[in-house]
C-alpha cells in the first residue's frame, strides 16, 4: 500500500469522466426505453388477451433466465445482421439494455398494478367509473406511487450493470478505468478508485430510496 | 437478412465439448458460490437483527459495501488487486501456485457479492415475523439464541423461499461474469464458438436454451422445497 | 408476589406510565382496566421485563425485574403470559407449542414434556386438536392452547394481556371459563381486560388506569359499587351499558 499512486488517478480524470458520462447516459436512456417497453409488456400481460399475454410472459421469462452478458452478445450479433450494415457499439448496447431491463421493469409494473387493492377497483366501479377511468384515476396513480422506490433501486442496479459493456470494449467508466489500469500498470489504484466512484453514486441512490420509502410510510 | 444456417455445428465434437465444459464451469461456480453466499448471507442477515448495535452496524456496512459496487469491479479487485494488497508471500502464492485461480476468484467474488443480497432477504424474512412471537418466546424464558433457533429462523426461512429462488437463479446468471477474468464458462464458450465458426445464432441459441433449462430446473426444485416446508394455513403477517 | 413501586416510563417525550404502584399477593386475582391508551398493557409487560421501565422498580417473588443483574430469562420462565393475539408458534403443532420451552428452558425430558402437554390440552378441552397447527384452530381454541402453553411451565403467576379482545364474541366465554377455573384453583393472576363480568366474578381487586396513572386500586366490590373518581364512573357507565 505504501506506493499507492494517486497521481495516476488525477492524471486520468478527464478520460475517466468521459467514461462516466457514457455510463450515465447509457443508464438514463436504458431507463427511459426499458420503462416504455416494460409498461407495454406489463399491460400486455394484464390485458386479458390470451395470445398477447402469453407472448409477453414468454419474453419476460426468457430474458429473466439468461445472463445480461449473453443478451449483450446476442444484440451485438443480431442488430448489425438485422440492419444489414455495421452499427456503433453504443446503439447495440443500448438496445440490449432496453430489451433486458424491460423484462424486469414489466415485472415491477405488474406487481405495482396488482398491489392496488381490489376494493379500490370496486369502489371505482360502484361510483360509475369506466375501465379506463378506473385505471387512469385510481389504479395507476396508486400503483406508480407504490413503485417509485423499487424503480429507483432498479435504476441503481442498471447503472451497475452498464459496467458489463466492458465485454464488448465500449468505453464506459469501467472500461476506461481498465484501460488506464493496464496501460499505466496501476491495477490496484484504478480498480479501487472505480469501486469508490461506483459505491458513492450507488450508495447515494440507496439513501434516496430509503428517504422515498420513509416518506411513503407516513 | 443473409445468414447461412448450420445447426449441425453444435454437434461437432469439438464445439459440443466446449459447450459441455462451459456448462460444467457455470454449474460449479454457481453452486460453490451459493454455498458460500447462503452461509455468509444468513449470518450477516441475522446479524442485522440482533439486539447489539456494534454487530448490527458491521453487518449493515457489509451489505452496503458489497451491493453498491458492481460485481464486475469486485471480480477485478479480487483477481488483480487483492494479490498485490496481501502480504508478499501470500500474494506470490495467489499469483503463481493457487490452483484454478480464475475459478477460485470467481467463487469468492460471487460468494461475497451474493451474500449481501441473501442477507437482505434473511433480514426481511426475520422482520416479517410478527413481533408478538418474539415477545411470546421471551415470556416463556427462551434465550435469544433459542428464540432465533426455534422460532425466528424456522418461520423466516420458510417465508423467504420465493425470493431466495430468485437469488439462486441470479447466481447462475451472474456466474457469466467469470468470463471477464478468463474462466471459459458457458457464455464464454458460446461466444468463442461464434467467433470460430461465424455461426453466432446457433451458438447463442445453444447457450440460451441451456440457461433456460437451468432456470426451469432450479425453479422446480425450489417449488418442491416450498411445498415441503409450507406451514399448513399460515401465510405470514399479511394474513 | 408482585410488587410494583413508583414506575414511570416514556416513549421519547410521551409518558406512558406515570408513577404507578400496585401489588398482587399470592393467590390473588387483580384485574387491570381502563380506556385504551391508558398504559395498562404496557404496565403488565413491564412485570416480566418485556418492556423496560425508566424509573421505579418491580419485584416478582422477591427478585427485582428491573435490576441489571437479574437473570430475566430465568425469571420469565416462571411467569406465564397470555397475549391478545395468542402468539402461538405458527410453524409448530399444538403439541410442539407446549413442549418447546419445557424441553429447551426447563430441560424436561421429551416424555415428561409430552405427558404434561397432553394433560393440559385435555384440561382446556382440545385433546382431539393436539396434532393440528395453530392456523387450523379458531381464535378461542388458539387462546386456550396459549393458556395451556403458559401453564406447562408451572408458573408461579400468570399475566393476561387482553386475552379476549381479539376474539369473536361467541368465543369469549370458552376462554373466560378456563380463566375462571384457574382463578378458583388459587393461581396468582394479573389480568388486563374489559370483561367486567369476569372481574366481578373472580377478581379480588380492580386497578383502574387512565393516561398512564393508576387512578383507583380497590377491592372489587368497592370499585363497582362505589367508584371514587369521575373517570372510573364514566368508564364503567360506557362499558356496562352495552
Amino acid at each position: 500500500m505504501g506506493d499507492f499512486d494517486f497521481q495516476v488517478i488525477i492524471n486520468s480524470l478527464p478520460f475517466l469522466w468521459q467514461g462516466l458520462q457514457l455510463s450515465l447516459w447509457l443508464t438514463f436512456l436504458a431507463i427511459i426505453g426499458g420503462l416504455a417497453f416494460g409498461t407495454l409488456l406489463a399491460l400486455a400481460r394484464l390485458s386479458g388477451i390470451r395470445t398477447l399475454a402469453f407472448v409477453a410472459a414468454g419474453y419476460v421469462n426468457l430474458i429473466r433466465s439468461i445472463p445480461l452478458i449473453l443478451v449483450i452478445f446476442w444484440f451485438y450479433f443480431l442488430v448489425p445482421l438485422a440492419l444489414g450494415r455495421p452499427v456503433g457499439g453504443f446503439q447495440s448496447a443500448l438496445i440490449a439494455f432496453v430489451m433486458f431491463e424491460a423484462a424486469y421493469y414489466s415485472e415491477i409494473m405488474r406487481a405495482g398494478i396488482q398491489s392496488v387493492r381490489k376494493g379500490q377497483v370496486h369502489a371505482g366501479q360502484a361510483s360509475g367509473l369506466g375501465y379506463w377511468q378506473i385505471q387512469r384515476y385510481i389504479v395507476l396513480p396508486q400503483a406508480f406511487r407504490n413503485m417509485i422506490p423499487i424503480l429507483v433501486t432498479q435504476g441503481i442496479i442498471l447503472f451497475q450493470d452498464t459496467s458489463l459493456v466492458f465485454v464488448v470494449s465500449l468505453r464506459d467508466f469501467m472500461t476506461a478505468s481498465s484501460i488506464v489500469a493496464r496501460t499505466e500498470g496501476r491495477l490496484v489504484e484504478m480498480y479501487l478508485f472505480a469501486a469508490l466512484v461506483y459505491f458513492v453514486i450507488c450508495f447515494a441512490g440507496s439513501m434516496l430510496v430509503r428517504y422515498l420509502k420513509g416518506r411513503m410510510a407516513t | 437478412m443473409n445468414y447461412n444456417w448450420n445447426w449441425g455445428i453444435l454437434f461437432e465434437e469439438q464445439y459440443f465439448n466446449w459447450l459441455l465444459s462451459g456448462l460444467g464451469w457455470t454449474v460449479s461456480v454457481a453452486l460453490s458460490a451459493w454455498v458460500m453466499a447462503f452461509t455468509l448471507g444468513s449470518l450477516v442477515g441475522v446479524g442485522r437483527t440482533v439486539p447489539n448495535r456494534l454487530v448490527r452496524t458491521l453487518c449493515t456496512a457489509y451489505v452496503e459495501l458489497f451491493r453498491n459496487i458492481p460485481l464486475l469491479v469486485q471480480m477485478f479487485i479480487w483477481y488483480f488487486a487483492v494479490p498485490e494488497l496481501v502480504p508478499d508471500d501470500m500474494g506470490r502464492w495467489m499469483k503463481r501456485d493457487m490452483p484454478n485461480p480464475e475459478f477460485v476468484t470467481a467463487v469468492i467474488a460471487l460468494g461475497f457479492y451474493t451474500a449481501s443480497r441473501v442477507a437482505e432477504q434473511v433480514r426481511a424474512g426475520i422482520e416479517t415475523v410478527p413481533a408478538g412471537l418474539n415477545a411470546a418466546a421471551k415470556s416463556q424464558g427462551l434465550s435469544l439464541g433459542q428464540t432465533y433457533r426455534y422460532i425466528l429462523l424456522p418461520i423466516s426461512f420458510r417465508l423467504i423461499v420465493p425470493p431466495m429462488t430468485s437469488e439462486f437463479l441470479t447466481i447462475f446468471k451472474n456466474s457469466s461474469l467469470a468470463l471477464t477474468i478468463g474462466l471459459l464458462e458457458l457464455t464464454a464458450q458460446s461466444q468463442q464458438i461464434a467467433e470460430y465458426t461465424f455461426q453466432g445464432f446457433e451458438a447463442f441459441t445453444a447457450a440460451t436454451v441451456i440457461y433456460v433449462c437451468i432456470a426451469l430446473l432450479a425453479t422446480i426444485l425450489m417449488q418442491l422445497l416450498e411445498r415441503h416446508t409450507r406451514i399448513p394455513g399460515y401465510v405470514g403477517k399479511e394474513a | 408476589m408482585i410488587e410494583i413501586k413508583n414506575i414511570s416510563k416514556w416513549y421519547g417525550a410521551f409518558q406512558v406510565l406515570d408513577n404507578c404502584s400496585s401489588s398482587v399477593s399470592k393467590g390473588e386475582v387483580v384485574v387491570v382496566c381502563g380506556p385504551s391508551g391508558s398504559g395498562k398493557s404496557t404496565l403488565i409487560k413491564c412485570v416480566n421485563g418485556l418492556e423496560p421501565v425508566n424509573q421505579g422498580n418491580i419485584t416478582v417473588d422477591g427478585q427485582e425485574v428491573t435490576a441489571k443483574n437479574t437473570n430475566l430469562t430465568k425469571l420469565r420462565s416462571r411467569i406465564g403470559m397470555v397475549f391478545q393475539h395468542f402468539e402461538l408458534y405458527p410453524h409448530m403443532s399444538v403439541l410442539e407449542n407446549l413442549c418447546l420451552a419445557q424441553e429447551k428452558v426447563l430441560k424436561r425430558s421429551r416424555e415428561e414434556a409430552v405427558s404434561r402437554a397432553e394433560a393440559l390440552i385435555e384440561r382446556v378441552g382440545l385433546s382431539e386438536h393436539i396434532g393440528k397447527f395453530p392456523s387450523q384452530l379458531s381464535g378461542g381454541q388458539q387462546q386456550r392452547v396459549a393458556i395451556a402453553r403458559s401453564l406447562a411451565m408451572d408458573p408461579i403467576a400468570m399475566l393476561f394481556d387482553e386475552p379476549t379482545s381479539a376474539l369473536d364474541p361467541e368465543m369469549i366465554n370458552e376462554v373466560l371459563d378456563v380463566m375462571v377455573e384457574l382463578a378458583k384453583e388459587g393461581m396468582t393472576m394479573m389480568v388486563v381486560t374489559h370483561e367486567m363480568g369476569f372481574a366481578k366474578k373472580v377478581a379480588d381487586r380492580v386497578v383502574f388506569m387512565d393516561e398512564g396513572r393508576i387512578v383507583e386500586d380497590r377491592p372489587t366490590d368497592d370499585f363497582f359499587g362505589n367508584p371514587e373518581s369521575e373517570r372510573a364512573r364514566d368508564f364503567l357507565s360506557k362499558i356496562l351499558n352495552h
